[in-house]
């Protein structure tokens, strides 16, 4: 254990290059860079607050930062995950060559999604100003729901990245998962219309707690239950051991899928 | 004196061929039921020995898949071996694959860099040391540019300037001395040498079997992944040569 803190000691630097790469990677050769980060949301809030607006409005106030919140929640997961499952194959060369601590690679990319997706709550800020929503303390509460997102993608990403090694058929078979995901979400559409019995179910999705959770502080100002951190903080305890566990269980076999 | 710094006890390393390749779930699944994956072994190392003392120049010799460089990438941690074990003591500069993890897009400051932190290196040390590297690579105003416009020899100096900016306790050394240009030649050998006056243990792979008897104090020669002999260079690498010559 030891060993492995000095290990991440040592190669800290490097850790922090990883993520600044993986940043400016994302916007090479874009005209706007990093105001992507910014305008992505921004243009999806508009799109979907146009489609669903005459669905959903009377039931939801402020569907356009209800809307941003779950899309912003869910385009951190789905885009730290897809990014981390990848990671370890596109460094196959590397890893063949030298070694590097190989949970580098993926966690270093949930991290710079994580970095971008706090730009992405800038617009979030000027869309609740227009809107009329007022700031509250309890907003800083935000910083719950995304360490725990963090925690969650990281151990999903590293399991991903291991089984993408082993089998490439899991970036085909992960889109539809993602899909499921979405629709078990509920970004554009309010939590009350699920039907009762399909509760169990859609609580199996972690990000619905922390949807629910991010609204709760940025929108209605209230401080989430002790139920619904006691359900995050299972999830990430859940995925982050098993994401660890399985990733370490595997990484020395890697090297011959390379 | 004799203090042990690698300790390479009984490894083994095993590699399962499979008779065909299956990479995709489905393809797992339906094999796997029919019962239809078969493996062939194949032994990279059997049952390898050995340990080198500090300050020691340790050859290893053998012909072309023999094991040389899977043992060594084992004991720069590349690989796990499949049963044994192996203890190290102090830092390891590994000039095996020189600049793994060039990018061909970057300058070769950048690449500096870039290397540097893959080898374990603090920023703020490369910072320090960046001159020096640049200096000693001998590459003058190509420094700035992208790597892809490099040449194998200019690629190889850079990531021997990079690799051996430090005083490693242990340098391990494959072949790279056989790359660059005379004058680069005599540089190289020249670091490793006040390297190993400044008590660095050196392993040596080389298949130039004069500049492994002058270097190393002892050699192992391995063939098809097994220990043939240890013991003084000269005797060992006169056993390899008549080995080699009656087959």
């Amino acid at each position: 254990m030891n060993q492995y803190l000095s290990n991440l000691f040592k190669y800290k630097d490097l850790f922090f290059e990883l993520v600044r790469k993986d940043i400016k990677l994302k916007y090479r050769n874009s005209v706007l860079g990093i105001l992507w980060s910014m305008l992505n949301p921004l243009l999806m809030m508009v799109v979907l607050s146009i489609v669903f607006a005459t669905l959903f409005k009377h039931e939801i106030p402020h569907f356009a930062v209800y809307v941003l919140i779950g899309r912003i929640v869910y385009q951190f997961f789905s885009e730290s995950t897809n990014f981390a499952m990848d990671s370890i194959y596109a460094n196959g060369q590397l890893i063949k060559k030298v070694y590097v601590p190989k949970y580098f690679f993926p966690l270093s990319r949930v991290c710079s999604s994580f970095i971008t997706t706090f730009v992405a709550l800038v617009p979030l800020g000027a869309v609740m100003l227009v809107t009329g929503l007022s700031f509250r303390w309890v907003n800083l509460m935000f910083l719950f729901p995304m360490f725990y997102l963090l925690i969650i993608s990281a151990g999903i990403g590293l399991i991903l990245a291991a089984i993408n090694v082993f089998f490439k058929d899991m970036k085909h078979f992960y889109s539809i998962i993602l899909m499921v995901v979405m629709y078990m979400t509920p970004i554009f559409y309010p939590a009350s219309i699920i039907p009762e019995k399909y509760m169990p179910l859609i609580m199996l999705n972690p990000l619905y707690t922390i949807v629910n959770m991010f609204r709760d502080v940025m929108m209605y100002g209230v401080v989430p239950d002790f139920m619904s951190h006691l359900i995050c903080i299972a999830y990430m305890l859940i995925y982050g051991v098993l994401g660890l566990f399985v990733f370490y269980k595997t990484q020395d076999r890697f090297i011959y899928h390379l | 004196m004799n203090e042990t710094v690698i300790e390479v006890s009984n490894i083994t390393m095993r590699y399962r061929l499979a008779t065909e390749r299956v990479d995709s779930l489905k393809h797992f699944f339906v094999k796997k039921i029919k019962r239809e994956i078969r493996y062939e072994n194949f032994f990279a190392l059997r049952d390898v020995s050995f340990s080198v003392n500090k300050g020691e120049v340790f050859g290893i010799i053998g012909n072309n898949g023999a094991g040389k460089s899977t043992l060594l990438k084992i004991i720069a941690g590349v690989l796990k071996p499949t049963t044994g074990a192996i203890t190290r003591k102090g830092s390891i500069a590994p000039l095996i694959e020189l600049g793994a993890g060039f990018n061909g897009e970057l300058t070769g400051i950048e690449n500096i860099k870039l290397n540097g932190l893959l080898l374990g290196y603090s920023k703020k040390f490369i910072n320090e040391k960046l001159d020096e590297i640049v200096e000693f690579s001998d590459l003058g105003k190509f420094i700035h540019t992208p790597l892809k416009n490099y040449s194998s020899g200019m690629k190889a100096k850079l990531g021997f300037s990079i690799a051996t900016v430090v005083q490693p306790e242990i340098l391990i050394v494959d072949e790279v001395l056989a790359v660059g240009d005379i004058n680069f030649k005599e540089k190289s050998e020249k670091k490793i040498r006040s390297m190993m006056e400044g008590g660095t243990t050196v392993l040596f792979v080389s298949h130039s079997l004069g500049q492994v008897e002058s270097l190393c104090d002892r050699v192992l020669w391995m063939e098809h992944g097994q220990v043939m002999r240890i013991g003084a260079s000269e005797k060992v690498i006169k056993e390899y040569q008549e080995a080699s010559k009656s087959k």
